[in-house]
């Protein structure tokens, strides 16, 4: 499958209407810290880009850097703080989303978590055709189950099943066919590869990839894993803090980052090539992400980063194009080497 | 070549559960030498974590050796008691646990913990040992030592925690040290500062450790010599470049196929291990990995392959190397 577009490619894309769009999306939690006040958490803040339609815009940061609560609002599932959404065109910051679910779903993290332990597989992944009411039938349900099981590698004798009784992999599938059943446009993938093992973790991909192709589906992938997201997306944001830092095509992120966060990011993976790996300078970043409840001043990646002074303390960094659909937030790019 | 510090022998391993026994471990056998940083790699359900455990004496109920023996430096662990165990544990063989939010005592602070294992293995005096809390702790690399003795672990990140539980296995410089998954938990910028604080350490007070991990990117970077198992089997040995370059089991060549490559230019397909991980309660009776294995044959269905020597370091359990051997000899006979 061709992933890099040519581009003239691109500029008929670039035409089009973004299938999702999210414009200063602000997501902020309130913490009580025990004296009556009340602090907030800033899990999202202040973060744009749009997806177009049957891309795969990838999403990747470390843990608590506001990934999946941007999906999370995306899909209205916390209600944003500030900012606006928009679905084809049409903003749903603040529609009823019953419309809307069917054409937006979601793949959680943690496949043992997901699924209901006391229903049946063909109950679970039914669930959401009896909700939007798709079927007239007791028959027609039973084919559209079955047949959501096998676009998914399952068989048929597995709807009376519970989910203990699948492994780690092959509940992903059920959490993924639950997400096909009601036809959906956009999925939200959160997580979906990072609690199985290795060599699972290429079949669900691969699943991913060939659904995409069938149904013309538009993904956002989050995950933590660079290479699994490389492997998947068209276009890859990084997140540091509830910010994102750099924004680019999945080729030009990892051959050509801008930003010292994702390049430090990127040596940081540890390379299955001993060669390569022995060879390689690595970035090791000094210290921990700070915490979000006080963030610091300026650029938020200041504590970390080898080129911060005074101006990223004062000012934040803004958000801009550095070339063509390659976007970074840093005072020193022309210093980063 | 240096003394052999660890010495495992057809380890079998047994769980005995209400549904049946699992077969846990299944022969296992391999050495390590003094000074050697070793992996063993393998999905959930493989046994490396239970190889670890049982290195410590920690076997989990209902689980139990039944047969082989395990030699450490000297110490025949599998016919220990538990009091003498408890005389090289945190002494001469430390492990870290996979998740350092767990790991810890909540309701002690750092400092109490590091201090347990010293005035339990040493006899230092309080205060000596609280000296030299404050120079592992610095050890390890973190800030403000002082302050962090008095903590307590939920006041510290989880980087900042298993540089702890770090410090805490290093008390008494160990010959070994057991690394179970120690930076799955771990964030990637995190881990690459912990992957390098143990190499570091590694040199300093000259001791050997076993990397557990399912990630072959870790072990790529840290390890000399690789075990990779699958099914409570070992399924090839050999050092890091054998393993990487010249993989001769079909698990671990699905296995470096199945992994996303950061550097290739082109998008290629990945190459998944098709199945599903095995059901260890009816494992089948040849070769674990025949039921996903594409090169399957029907002597890999019924019968167990010996391992095949491929060079002093490299050797593979497959029957399909025993076939080129056999076919290679006749060859030459002709």
């Amino acid at each position: 499958m061709e992933k890099h577009l040519d581009d003239s490619q691109v500029d008929i894309r670039e035409n089009e209407r973004p299938l999702i769009e999210v414009k200063n999306l602000k997501q902020y939690f309130p913490v009580s810290d025990g004296f009556f006040r009340t602090k907030y958490v800033k899990a999202v803040d202040d973060v744009s880009f749009h997806i177009k339609k049957g891309e795969t815009l990838g999403l990747v940061g470390e843990s608590g850097c506001g990934k999946t609560t941007t999906g999370r609002s995306l899909l209205r599932l916390y209600e944003p703080t500030d900012g606006k959404i928009f679905y084809d065109g049409e903003d749903i910051t603040h529609a009823g989303m019953m419309s809307y679910r069917r054409k937006m779903q979601i793949v959680f993290q943690d496949p043992y978590a997901s699924l209901n332990p006391r229903m049946t597989i063909g109950d679970i992944v039914g669930e959401p055709i009896d909700i939007h009411k798709l079927v007239h039938s007791k028959k027609e349900r039973s084919e559209r189950i079955m047949e959501m099981l096998e676009r998914v590698g399952l068989n048929s004798e597995h709807a009376n099943r519970y989910p203990h009784e699948f492994s780690g992999g092959q509940r992903q599938r059920v959490g993924i066919a639950r997400a096909l059943a009601v036809d959906p446009e956009f999925i939200v993938c959160d997580e979906p590869v990072s609690a199985l093992d290795v060599s699972i973790q290429a079949q669900i991909v691969n699943m991913f990839e060939e659904l995409q192709e069938e149904m013309g589906l538009t993904y956002l992938f989050i995950a933590h894993d660079l290479s699994v997201v490389k492997h998947i997306s068209n276009r890859i944001g990084v997140m540091y803090l509830g910010k994102l830092v750099e924004l680019a095509d999945s080729y030009e992120l990892t051959f050509h980052s801008l930003h010292p966060y994702t390049r430090s990011l990127i040596s940081a993976i540890p390379v299955p090539d001993p060669k390569v790996s022995r060879q390689r300078q690595r970035i090791v970043l000094e210290g921990d992400v700070p915490s979000p409840l006080d963030p610091p001043s300026g650029c938020r990646f200041r504590t970390r980063c080898p080129y911060a002074d005074e101006l990223c303390a004062r000012e934040e960094p803004e958000f801009r194009e550095v070339s063509k659909g390659h976007f970074a937030a840093c005072h020193h790019l022309d210093r980063v080497q | 070549m240096s003394d052999v510090l660890l010495d495992i022998k057809n380890l079998r391993l047994s769980f005995f559960t209400p549904a049946g026994e699992v077969k846990a471990l299944n022969d296992v056998t391999f050495e390590m030498h003094e000074g050697d940083v070793l992996g063993i790699v393998g999905e959930s359900g493989s046994g490396k974590s239970v190889t670890a455990y049982s290195i410590m004496g920690l076997v989990p109920f209902p689980g139990r050796i039944i047969g082989g023996t395990i030699d450490f430096n000297g110490h025949r662990i599998n016919d220990m008691t538990e009091k003498e165990m408890r005389e090289i544990r945190g002494n001469e063989v430390s492990i870290i646990f996979q998740d350092p939010m767990t790991s810890l005592n909540p309701v002690y602070t750092i400092g109490n913990q590091i201090r347990e294992v010293i005035l339990l293995h040493t006899d230092m005096n309080k205060e000596q040992a609280n000296e030299r809390a404050l120079e592992l702790l610095t050890l390890v690399g973190i800030n403000e030592p002082e302050k962090r003795l008095k903590q307590y672990p939920h006041e510290l990140s989880g980087g900042m925690r298993q540089r702890v539980m770090i410090a805490i296995a290093l008390a008494c410089e160990p010959k070994l040290l057991i690394a179970d998954e120690p930076t799955t938990a771990l964030d990637v910028t995190i881990q690459a500062q912990i992957i390098e604080l143990m190499m570091e350490l590694k040199e300093k007070i000259n001791m050997s450790i076993i990397i557990i991990t399912h990630d072959l990117g870790v072990v790529a970077n840290m390890c000399d010599k690789i075990v990779v198992m699958y099914g409570g089997k070992i399924v090839e040995t050999g050092t890091s470049d054998e393993i990487f370059y010249n993989p001769k089991h079909e698990y671990t060549k699905g296995l470096l196929r199945s992994v996303p490559n950061l550097n290739t230019k082109d998008h290629e397909k990945l190459v998944p291990i098709e199945g599903t991980p095995l059901d260890m309660l009816n494992p089948p009776a040849g070769c674990p990995f025949a039921p996903r294995c594409d090169k399957c044959m029907k002597i890999c269905l019924r019968e167990m392959p010996e391992y095949t020597k491929l060079s002093d370091t490299h050797e593979c359990a497959c029957w399909l190397l025993q076939k080129e051997a056999f076919e290679a000899a006749a060859g030459g006979e002709n």
